[in-house]
């Protein structure tokens, strides 16, 4: 019995969780996968980064992923690539309209000035975790560090800029039930993490929950709308196929 | 904000033209002050900076856009790294605005962009590989090259989200100005780039001057 024919039909959903507020998790989603990340009840966060499982120096790049789709915002049709000129995933489906990637993680330092600082020792799991150390602490269980921390994604929150270049956290930018799907193009390590986006102005530290599912992707078709969304989605595609040919990776 | 320097290139204390196409990489001492200058206009220098102490600790754009608030970079930006220490504050700049949004060209970026033929044009992130690959006494490695300033280049972002390339807002003579906070390694690329307006698809030489 070959792998194909264990596959699951296209839209099938393999696995589903939970990541509580605060939290951070890693998974590694293969080529072909879709992951669905829904926020429970509006208003949350997920940053997020990506590596190649086995070229760990190659890792998400913000700017590329930005000049090369003439975008400030991500949302359906934009693909996320990697600094190798690949796609990590295509974001196939968006009922939120923009995802921001300029602004990184709150600290534990921010935390304290912003919010208030709840220690593990008074507070136990209801702790005020931060994006940053989630990360480091995501990051070191592949052996890597700080160095290797790229600017994220933070998805489900949005930020625009005027004329004169002035940032605008947008306030309740996702609704409860909004979600947003990412087909992977390639095996990848996704790091994430549910800590509050640094720029949310919400009085008390914000405690949103997101669920995901894991989903059995369909084939990608030559009509596909990331795939076709803009011309250099075509090239990121076909430099995807040529790592593919090399042996990179055989999962399919 | 236009803001012009006092200092006279007289009384520099190093002086260094980087021709287009080449790396430049080399420690400011705490309290130093240094300049870019754009020699002939319209001229991107792609540009990093680390702790010359801990490299570790470097420039991040990130961190300095949120915390100014904005996303162009001039006289008054402090530039933070990533544990949200200011390594340097521009004193002085004649162009009036600078880019941290654009990132740095590569060969893989430029298959993407432009053509799959293109892999083999010169691009920032090679000049930075042979950098760090020839400087092995700083310590650094492609794990160190992160998301970079673009002096001189203007990208500007509407306000519904889109970005693009724009003709340089640039000219011959006008020059960026940094104070550092911290003892800094810079390492810059002379953008190569022939591609988009952001050399005025002519790459010409930038000057380095330091003053104590």
């Amino acid at each position: 019995m070959t792998m194909a024919s264990l596959k699951a039909e296209a839209g099938t959903i393999l696995y589903e969780d939970r990541l509580a507020a605060g939290c951070h998790w890693s998974i590694r989603m293969r080529k072909g996968s879709v992951l669905k990340l829904i926020d429970e009840e509006g208003g949350a966060n997920v940053g997020m980064l990506f590596y190649n499982p086995e070229n760990l120096l190659e890792r998400y790049n913000a700017p590329d992923t930005l000049k090369c789709q003439h975008t400030f915002k991500l949302t359906k049709g934009n693909c996320l690539y990697s600094d190798m000129g690949r796609i990590f995933c295509s974001i196939i489906e968006d009922t939120v309209g923009w995802h921001e990637t300029v602004c990184g993680n709150t600290t534990r330092q921010m935390i304290k000035e912003k919010w208030a600082e709840k220690t593990y020792q008074h507070h136990h799991n209801d702790w005020n975790q931060n994006g940053y150390d989630s990360f480091l602490i995501e990051l070191a269980k592949y052996g890597l560090g700080k160095k290797d921390m790229a600017s994220n994604l933070n998805l489900f929150s949005a930020v625009s800029v005027n004329a004169e270049g002035a940032l605008q956290y947008t306030e309740a930018n996702s609704k409860a039930g909004d979600s947003i799907e990412l087909r992977f193009e390639m095996d990848t390590l996704v790091l994430m993490h549910t800590c509050p986006h640094p720029l949310n102005t919400a009085a008390d530290y914000p405690k949103k929950a997101v669920r995901y599912q894991l989903i059995q992707g369909a084939e990608v078709q030559k009509d596909d709308y990331c795939l076709n969304f803009r011309e250099e989605n075509g090239r990121g595609f076909k430099n995807n196929e040529i790592f593919h040919l090399s042996g990179a990776c055989c999962h399919d | 904000m236009i803001k012009e320097s006092v200092l006279k290139t007289d009384d520099s204390v190093y002086r260094q033209q980087v021709a287009a196409g080449d790396y430049f990489i080399k420690v400011v001492k705490k309290d130093q002050t240094f300049r870019i200058l754009d020699i002939e206009g319209n001229q991107a220098a792609d540009t990093l900076f680390y702790n010359a102490n801990d490299p570790a600790e470097r420039y991040s754009a990130m961190d300095t856009i949120r915390e100014q608030g904005n996303v162009y970079l001039t006289a008054g930006t402090k530039l933070l790294s990533n544990e949200n220490n200011v390594m340097l504050e521009i004193v002085a700049d004649t162009c009036g605005r600078h880019d941290t949004l654009g990132g740095a060209c590569a060969t893989e970026s430029n298959t993407v962009r432009y053509a799959l033929e293109k892999k083999c044009m010169h691009a920032c992130r090679d000049s930075w590989m042979l950098a760090v690959a020839e400087n092995e006494e700083y310590g650094l490695s492609k794990r160190d090259i992160s998301h970079n300033i673009n002096f001189f280049m203007n990208v500007p972002v509407t306000s519904e989200g889109g970005l693009s390339f724009e003709d340089g807002i640039s000219g011959s003579g006008k020059y960026v100005e940094m104070k550092a906070n911290m003892d800094t390694i810079i390492l810059l690329s002379n953008c190569p780039q022939l591609n988009n307006p952001c050399n005025g698809y002519n790459p010409t030489p930038v000057e380095v001057i330091i003053w104590d």
